[in-house]
């Protein structure tokens, strides 16, 4: 669903970072903003929370570690003991490599199925974003038209960037 | 971040945001060079001598290689320990560095990445071909069947090696296109058409937003975090194959970390080798500066020299041990019929690298690509030292062989590296060579441009500043 959006383009990231503070001060509400590159400190000065992907890894941790360590355990130890010159069948320090390895494949392949999820990346999806060239060398603020105050456009005008009016699906 | 600017730029000349853009896409947009051409064929023709002997292979049977029964291991795991050396530099580059916030990663990451992926593949084609039947390859695995269920046996190496292996080569890969991510979505944005289409495909919907980048720093980090120690246990878990059995030669507690440590020499040297023609050809030396080949070369060297010690404590615990066979099979490595390989190996690994203790010999190219093949040569004859002349003396005289390879065995070596070859050349026309958007990142940091701003603000003269702190980094 299309919508209309302020947008303000910067074509350096310092007067964005300092455009996002300013704007967010005076108590505009921005809606997105869109980097070619990881901007460090923007995700703070959006007052975005962290995100919570850490916490899906370390429960996927857990479960690959315990699903590792329990499907050998059963196998070799319950399901088919075997007699290999009177040793436990239970080799605990045996099975570590092969847990280590089964909690960092599902570890990895866990977490990064949740961000796809997560960010909605999907093979094949049209990309939501308000200007071709941010993947290159533009930086840019959207604001949502609904809601915004009458003199948002000027005061990005102000702060250095260059600014439109769209309408597009973001 | 405050960053001094007496450090040397990892960017140089003249950039900015949209002319890396312009320089890293543009080859993937134009047509390929002469040169890709030549090397792709070359490459190619190499593939289908490894098709062909394959092939041959499979038809005929393992015995086809000039393997007998005292030397059961030959070029078949030599191969196959050289390629998951290769692989090791990869990971190290983009996982370890990025937890230690190492900038000059961001320009050799991917390509080392690829290169990982490219040379596990070429791993695991070994093992797999020398299980005789790949077709039945899956009975490896823990699935249930109709032998009671007959599991497999945990407490072997060579089964951890199969998860180590596939865990390795599954995680790398997706570190990797998560990373890739982003400069698709770059070549899309610029592409019209069924390029377009393609990119579009493949680049999954990114947008660049602030809550994009934040989960993808987020990701990165983590798999960066799950990767360094996956990448320490692959090739301790490798070594394991050799350790824990009760050959001489094999059957050492040091071979873990002198694994490891000539796994990251040899894969930093076949980066170097790479990435010293791919900057020429592809014109990318404003990118792989030559700081970049520097900070590479003081890697061989310090790893070169951890292989290099290692040599010379597994010849001292072999004399102190006092043990027979552990003396007789080191004093036969050097003395014995295998004693070329032997020299080659020591040349090769120990004295070249030792070489770049010289800052000169650093930052030449022709240095550094000369002594990148010679570490090349050398970690192919570590392993095949280690396991050839470990096996042709058997406990009994009467058992004692010699090994030479057959034609196949030679034919699917020069394939691997053709395999190897051509899957580069793919990534090189197809995909961005370098990380496009990390290397904006630190742009504004390491730049000679915008080093050079902010040295005038703070009214300071480079060239003095750099007389200084000569050869520091």
């Amino acid at each position: 669903m299309t919508k209309k959006y302020i947008l303000g383009l910067f074509r350096d990231e310092e007067p964005l970072l300092h455009a996002v503070n300013e704007l967010r001060k005076e108590g505009n509400k921005i809606h997105e903003v869109y980097t070619p590159f990881p901007v460090h400190g923007l995700d703070d000065a959006l007052g975005y929370k962290r995100s919570r992907l850490p916490r899906a890894a370390f429960l996927f941790g857990c479960l690959g570690g315990t699903l590792g360590l329990s499907m050998q355990a059963w196998m070799l130890g319950v399901d088919w003991p075997m007699n290999i010159g009177g040793k436990p069948a239970l080799a605990w320090v045996d099975f570590v490599p092969v847990t280590f390895e089964l909690t960092v494949l599902i570890t990895a392949l866990g977490m990064v199925a949740t961000y796809l999820v997560a960010s909605d990346f999907i093979p094949g999806n049209e990309p939501k974003m308000p200007d071709p060239r941010i993947t290159s060398d533009v930086f840019c603020i959207a604001i949502d038209v609904e809601g915004a105050s009458a003199t948002v456009g000027s005061r990005l005008r102000q702060l250095g960037a260059e600014v439109q009016e769209k309408e597009v699906e973001l | 971040m405050f960053e001094s600017p007496t450090r040397r730029p990892l960017i140089t000349g003249k950039t900015s945001y949209s002319q890396i853009t312009e320089d890293i896409i543009k080859p993937i947009e134009a047509k390929p060079t002469k040169w890709w051409y030549l090397g792709f064929t070359v490459s190619l023709a190499a593939l289908g001598l490894w098709l062909l002997s394959v092939t041959y292979l499979l038809f005929t049977g393992v015995g086809v290689w000039g393997l007998n029964k005292t030397v059961d291991w030959g070029w078949d795991i030599t191969n196959f320990v050289w390629w998951v050396g290769i692989g090791h530099a990869g990971t190290l580059i983009s996982a370890v560095l990025l937890l230690f916030r190492q900038k000059w990663r961001t320009a050799v990451n991917r390509s080392a990445e690829a290169m990982t992926i490219f040379a596990v593949v070429c791993a695991g084609s070994y093992p797999l071909l020398h299980a005789g039947r790949p077709w039945l390859i899956y009975w490896v695995f823990p699935l249930p069947n109709t032998y009671g269920s007959l599991w497999s046996n945990f407490n072997s190496p060579l089964l951890w090696d199969v998860f180590a292996i596939s865990t390795y080569l599954t995680v790398s890969l997706v570190f990797w296109y998560v990373g890739l991510i982003p400069d698709l979505a770059t070549i899309r944005d610029r592409a019209v058409g069924i390029r377009r289409k393609i990119y579009g495909l493949m680049s999954f919907g990114w947008n660049g937003s602030a809550k994009g980048w934040q989960r993808f720093e987020s990701v990165s980090l983590i798999l960066a975090g799950l990767s360094t120690p996956l990448v320490l246990s692959v090739h301790t878990i490798v070594s394991f194959d050799f350790a824990t059995s009760v050959i001489p030669g094999w059957h050492t507690t040091i071979f873990p970390p002198y694994f490891v440590a000539g796994a990251v020499f040899s894969g930093f040297a076949m980066v170097q080798t790479l990435l010293i023609i791919m900057r020429k050809s592809m014109r990318l030396e404003q990118y792989i500066t030559l700081n970049h080949i520097d900070v590479m070369n003081k890697i061989i060297l310090v790893t070169g020299s951890i292989v290099g010690s290692a040599y010379i404590t597994e010849f001292f615990i072999a004399w102190y041990s006092a043990v027979p066979y552990e003396q007789y099979a080191f004093a036969n490595r050097m003395f014995g019929p295998y004693w070329w390989a032997y020299w080659t190996m020591m040349t090769c690994n120990v004295i070249t690298p030792q070489l770049f203790w010289s800052r000169k010999l650093r930052r030449s190219l022709t240095a550094s690509f000369i002594i990148s093949i010679f570490v090349n040569i050398g970690m192919w004859f570590e392993r095949f030292v280690i396991i050839v002349t470990s096996l042709h003396r058997d406990y009994l005289p009467s058992s004692w062989l010699m090994y030479s390879p057959s034609w196949v065995e030679i034919c699917m070596y020069i394939g691997s590296l053709g395999l190897f070859f051509t899957l580069f050349f793919l990534f090189a026309k197809f995909l961005p060579v370098i990380a496009v958007a990390e290397v904006k990142s630190i742009y504004k940091t390491s730049s000679e441009e915008e080093i050079a701003k902010t040295a005038a603000k703070e009214g300071l003269d480079l060239q003095q500043a750099h007389a200084h702190t000569k050869g520091a980094h």
